[in-house]
């Protein structure tokens, strides 16, 4: 009985790990977004789903090979996220930061009803099924673990950009300081263009890895959108670092939470630590007192 | 002249159903009544720059609240309904007291909030055995039909006098608000928070206020819309694209403006409704596109709405 027990325990939490790999790079890409231009893409998810969308059509339709059709999807996406940024966010970089953000919310509407139109309501899958890993009694898929090291690999390519490059180094700078940085000679227009680009890559990879584990449908993105700002939120906001640590914790609270109960107390318990959290650190987790 | 005309068109709202009163018509003001209570509620404190994401939240609580003590306990709406504004107004002083209390503003309060109707929206579906989940809730009909105990009508008119008077009570309250002290404490704290306490404004206590009034008014119009539609589902009454929806209405109509909200509820309703009548199920989705299209034109070009731009050209010309 105790073993049992213990290995559905154990299996819980790998799976709690690998969950959070990817929502950490979820987190990443809003995260950088917000550090960097300061404002919250509330249709961050919807990127996602288009870009499942993209997968599943390049994939399943037209037969791409599936890396191909991923790195036109990341690049799709990151294209998305320049045009959002263009059409949607520069008018309004001067605006009282709520109206981006509620902007933003418009663009969600706007996306989700447009994959209605445009592709229906019906869930729609890769149609790969990954095997399944069987370790000691314990199943783990495939297709997680794959998603989790991709997610990594997508981490650690990030970290070194932002901190070996050029270009990285003005982000990094750009989000210390907005006012100074144009005064040094860096282009902030160009940085948000880059940055905002790097943003939707990230939603596309994200995407490419989401897809093998869900169906696609419209309305996907909310199921993975407001976690997302949870976790960012709870990490701090524009916190690289507090969000990487706020999603593993996040998703050993799904993971094990819906162990015990439903999957969806799973989540339940993790929006209520979300909400006690707010009342012991309201500024994120890794926050130090002022 | 300006004195006396909001009491010629409030009579002239009451006559109406008596003079006409054809179902459908009846029906869609019924729904934009409701629904302008609804958003003049968040737009109370909207207003002063307090982006609440989390007013689906508070919608889905005060109608399911609502509905759960009908039905299990045969508690009569007259009660159940302010128990519910409680309960909505105890959830409001949870999330928002932490908030306020710590500085919590801008982004981090709208995602906060946001939080809030997520975890709304997900304890609705989790708890499926009293809820009945996604597949959504009806409060059962006290026999016959009609009734006061059980406020179940199914007569329009007195569902129209009904909505009339909540929305012109909500109404009533923002209008109150706007000439209280309370709109001059807000008003410096929208400006700066710290100024504003250096000049002796409470400011937790001043915001936490215009919360839990908002927050009870967004409850009792979630409560009233549950019993005039006598259906409930999780995603009709709660999560963020109905928060989203409410603060889409006000903007378009104009959130400083009193009759902005109402304005937006308007214009949303009858282009859903329009767009359903005119292409049928091919319509589905279009209505949010152009929504959704709407919003984000409206923040960047007319960030005042409807109503506030077209006061604005009036009263310069004047």
């Amino acid at each position: 009985m105790f073993d049992i027990f213990d290995i559905y325990l154990l299996e819980a939490l790998i799976n709690g790990v690998l969950l959070g790999g990817v929502l950490a790079l979820l987190a990443l890409g809003l995260n950088l977004i917000f550090g960097v231009i300061d404002v919250v893409w509330i249709c961050y998810a919807e990127l996602i789903m288009l870009g499942m969308y993209g997968m599943f059509f390049l994939f399943k339709i037209y037969h791409f090979p599936f890396l191909l059709a991923a790195v036109i999807c990341i690049a799709g996406v990151g294209v998305l996220g320049v045009v959002l940024h263009l059409l949607v966010i520069a008018p309004l970089l001067g605006a009282a930061p709520i109206n981006q953000l509620l902007a933003t919310g418009g663009v969600l509407f706007f996306l989700q009803s447009a994959a209605t139109v445009m592709f229906g309501i019906d869930f729609r899958n890769l149609g790969i099924r990954l095997p399944v890993l069987e370790v000691h009694d314990m199943f783990i898929s495939y297709a997680r673990l794959l998603a989790f090291g991709a997610a990594l690999a997508g981490m650690v390519v990030l970290y070194l950009f932002l901190s070996r490059t050029y270009t990285g180094t003005a982000i990094r700078a750009i989000a210390q300081d907005r006012q100074i940085m144009p005064l040094m000679g860096v282009d902030a227009r160009r940085i948000y263009i880059i940055t905002s680009a790097i943003g939707g890559a990230l939603a596309g990879l994200a995407a490419t890895l989401l897809v093998l584990q869900y169906d696609v449908h419209p309305f996907i993105g909310l199921t993975f959108g407001p976690t997302t700002f949870m976790i960012c939120v709870l990490g701090g906001l524009g916190n690289m670092v507090g969000g990487f640590v706020a999603s593993f914790v996040f998703a050993e609270i799904i993971s094990v939470g819906g162990l015990y109960l439903d999957l969806e107390w799973g989540y339940v318990f993790a929006f209520g630590f979300f909400i006690a959290m707010m009342f012991a650190k309201p500024q994120g987790l890794l926050a130090r007192r002022a | 002249m300006s004195r006396i005309l909001p009491w010629v068109a409030g009579a002239a709202l009451i006559a109406l159903p008596f003079v006409y009163r054809e179902p459908y018509p009846m029906h869609l003001l019924i729904v934009v009544l409701i629904w302008s209570s609804m958003y003049t509620s968040w737009s109370v404190m909207g207003r002063f720059g307090l982006v609440s994401l989390g007013h689906g939240g508070f919608m889905g609580i005060g109608a399911y609240t609502t509905a759960l003590l009908w039905n299990n306990f045969g508690l009569t709406p007259w009660l159940g309904i302010p128990v519910a504004m409680l309960v909505v107004a105890i959830v409001a002083l949870v999330i928002a007291w932490p908030c306020f209390r710590f500085r919590i503003i801008g982004h981090y309060f709208a995602l906060v909030t946001l939080a809030l109707s997520a975890i709304v929206l997900q304890v609705i579906i989790a708890s499926r055995d009293i809820t009945g989940g996604s597949l959504g809730y009806t409060p059962q009909r006290y026999n016959g039909g009609s009734s006061i105990f059980a406020l179940q009508f199914t007569d329009k008119v007195t569902w129209y006098l009904i909505a009339l008077g909540v929305w012109a009570m909500a109404l009533f309250i923002r209008y109150r608000v706007e000439r209280s002290m309370l709109r001059y404490a807000l008003e410096a704290i929208a400006e700066d928070e710290d100024a504003a306490a250096a000049a002796g404004v409470h400011v937790t206590w001043e915001k936490l206020k215009i919360t839990l009034i908002s927050a009870a008014m967004t409850g009792f119009a979630g409560a009233l819309y549950c019993q005039y539609q006598m259906f409930i589902s999780p995603d009709t009454v709660s999560g963020i694209s109905v928060s989203l929806q409410m603060v889409f209405a006000a903007v378009v109509g104009g959130i400083y403006v009193l009759l902005g909200p109402t304005v937006g509820a308007f214009i949303t309703i009858l282009l859903a409704e329009f767009l359903r009548i005119g292409f049928g199920t091919g319509a589905v989705g279009w209505d949010n596109i152009i929504y959704g299209s709407l919003l984000v034109l409206f923040i960047i070009f007319l960030p005042q709405g409807l109503v506030g731009t077209l006061q604005a050209k009036f009263v310069r010309a004047a």
